[in-house]
């Protein structure tokens, strides 16, 4: 019996390693997440199978209340609003994990009666059982942060406590210190119980003491990360019941978020210590205003029209602000006028368009833009001059050539689209404020762009009504 | 202590295995795979099991109830979410 639980546990992390792998390519990576759900599901039904003593009233209920509230999440939630929708599961998971560890240092060891946790449960599980609510706690609080500055329930702008550094250094060691103690010294159930709980006060204390001095621009990269930690609290509840399956797929998962993380970082040209240490974006109004400008050319909707018909390429560069007037069909739908005229159409994603990467991919994909004309930053980057218009929407840093050419720029050195090299470049964008980074945009002022001063969605309605009366 | 090291040695090796699946997923689908990742951290639910089926109204008990309810939020949302996102990509005509 005991082997045959060890066997398709076996079969489940597998069947999450193959699913994963589907995920690296579009045409099979839905299958790859089903495979991964039949897993989960094989993971819990042996659980309950190899269970000596069960009761099924609690299970049922904590498996329909959450199955209930996960999927009206899940079916309501707006396609733009994914990453705090990603954020808030997530930290949900990790508390979840440091739950699991309250609840299981009760039930092995104070209801037991044993007064010690180490030699209850084993050294390596105590030690485990600390950290799984350390980082579950971190986890949840962490992510609730993150959820609220997106959600923008609290501002997105960094909060930085003086001496924000030293304070999180005392509580970071302060938790380790306690956790060491519940592990390995705490005797009697008093003083478990209270460094039980002084720790997970203290954890979660620290989820959110990570997190409020980084700007909502940056939360992607915290999900990313805290993504990883999920996954790494459940490889820590995997020591602590020995269960291989929980530490192979925590471990996965962590790694995952640790990638992820990296390629963020990269795409944004900062390391992880300064996102998560600089307080990037605190001071934002310095510069940038529309007075610095000179020299801005604008046009029309008609004579927009007028430049796209004469086009034979055109390359859209969607960002997160076309998304938020809720513009992706009325895009799609300009395209597709554009294409029966003979027009080749393509869209340029940056790495973080939208609001996580691949988010843009995301929002397109909801408005039926076929998944192959969107295109990679490397690979149309030398594309754009043969281009005859590139169309900005919405998108602002991540056309900026101040980051190629300005080294004093703050965003020197980040990977942008090479939009300036087109022919003509339309920007359309309501005014000439600045983006998440608050800095000027040398493309606005460039003799081969022409700023559409229009809301994205009011815009590609009326280049398009204008084209289909020329 | 062997079952630690046992289980450090699959842990170690799983963070590699993660490093060379992951890091050649194309950015198109980085949105959906975070949320699949995510979906999978969702895995604590069989500790969560572990723990509530007793089914006593003590503080272990409820405790456990609590971590299965978050967990399986955390799977059954996950999974759901990354379907949908999963489904609207589509190739063109």
């Amino acid at each position: 019996m005991k082997s045959m639980v060890v066997v398709l546990n076996l079969v489940a992390a597998s069947l999450f390693i193959i699913g994963l792998k589907m995920q690296q390519r579009v045409p099979t990576a839905r299958k790859g997440n089903l495979l991964s759900a039949v897993g989960m599901l094989l993971a819990v039904v042996v659980t309950l199978v190899g269970l000596e003593k069960l009761h099924w009233s609690f299970i049922l209920a904590g498996l329909v209340t959450g199955s209930v509230i996960g999927l009206v999440f899940a079916y309501r939630v707006k396609m733009t609003a994914m990453p705090q929708m990603i954020a808030i599961f997530n930290g949900l998971g990790g508390g979840a994990s440091a739950v699991v560890a309250l609840s299981l240092v009760y039930h092995d060891v104070l209801d037991k009666g044993l007064t010690a946790i180490g030699p209850a449960m084993g050294m390596d599980a105590a030690v485990t059982v600390a950290l799984s609510i350390l980082i579950g706690g971190v986890t949840l609080t962490g992510s609730l942060v993150a959820f609220a500055k997106l959600q923008e329930l609290v501002s997105g702008n960094p909060t930085l406590l003086p001496g924000r550094h030293l304070i999180l250094v005392l509580v970071g060691l302060g938790s380790l210190a306690v956790g060491g103690y519940m592990a390995g010294f705490a005797n009697g159930p008093e003083e478990i119980q209270a460094a039980l709980w002084v720790l997970t006060g203290l954890s979660l204390v620290l989820g959110v003491l990570l997190v409020i001095p980084i700007g909502g621009a940056d939360m992607p990269v915290v999900i990313s990360l805290l993504n990883s930690y999920s996954g790494l609290a459940a490889a820590m509840t995997g020591f602590v019941i020995h269960n291989e399956m929980l530490i192979i797929t925590g471990s996965l998962v962590g790694a995952a978020g640790i990638i992820l993380t990296q390629i963020m970082c990269k795409a944004m040209n900062r390391s992880l210590a300064n996102v998560m240490f600089g307080g990037f974006g605190a001071t934002t109004t310095s510069s940038g205003g529309g007075s610095d400008y000179q020299n801005v050319k604008s046009a029309g909707l008609d004579e927009a029209a007028m430049i796209l018909e004469g086009a034979q390429s055109v390359i859209f560069v969607p960002g997160y602000g076309l998304a938020v007037a809720q513009a992706q069909h009325a895009l799609r739908d300009l395209a597709e006028a554009l294409q029966r005229r003979g027009v080749q159409v393509r869209y340029a994603i940056h790495p973080v368009a939208g609001r996580m990467p691949g988010h843009m991919n995301v929002l397109l994909a909801e408005a039926n833009v076929p998944y192959e004309q969107l295109v990679e930053m490397d690979q149309i980057n030398p594309e754009f001059r043969n281009t005859d218009v590139v169309v900005v929407l919405g998108a602002n840093d991540v056309v900026n050539p101040a980051a190629n050419r300005d080294p004093k720029s703050p965003i020197y050195g980040m990977p942008i689209l090479n939009v300036h090299e087109a022919r003509t470049v339309l920007v359309v964008k309501r005014s000439l404020g600045s983006g998440f980074a608050g800095i000027k945009n040398e493309l606005f002022e460039a003799p081969n762009a022409l700023m559409v001063f229009s809301d994205a969605k009011a815009a590609l309605t009326g280049i398009l009504e204008e084209l289909k009366n020329a | 202590m062997e079952a630690f090291l046992a289980g450090l040695t699959v842990f170690v090796l799983a963070v590699f295995l993660g490093f060379e699946v992951i890091s050649k997923v194309p950015p198109t689908l980085h949105t959906p795979l975070m949320s699949g990742a995510n979906a999978i951290s969702g895995v604590t639910l069989v500790g969560a099991l572990y723990t509530a089926a007793s089914a006593e109204a003590d503080l272990a008990g409820l405790l456990g109830l609590l971590a299965v309810v978050l967990a399986t939020v955390n799977v059954v949302g996950g999974y759901a979410v990354t379907d949908r996102m999963m489904k609207m990509f589509r190739k063109g005509k």
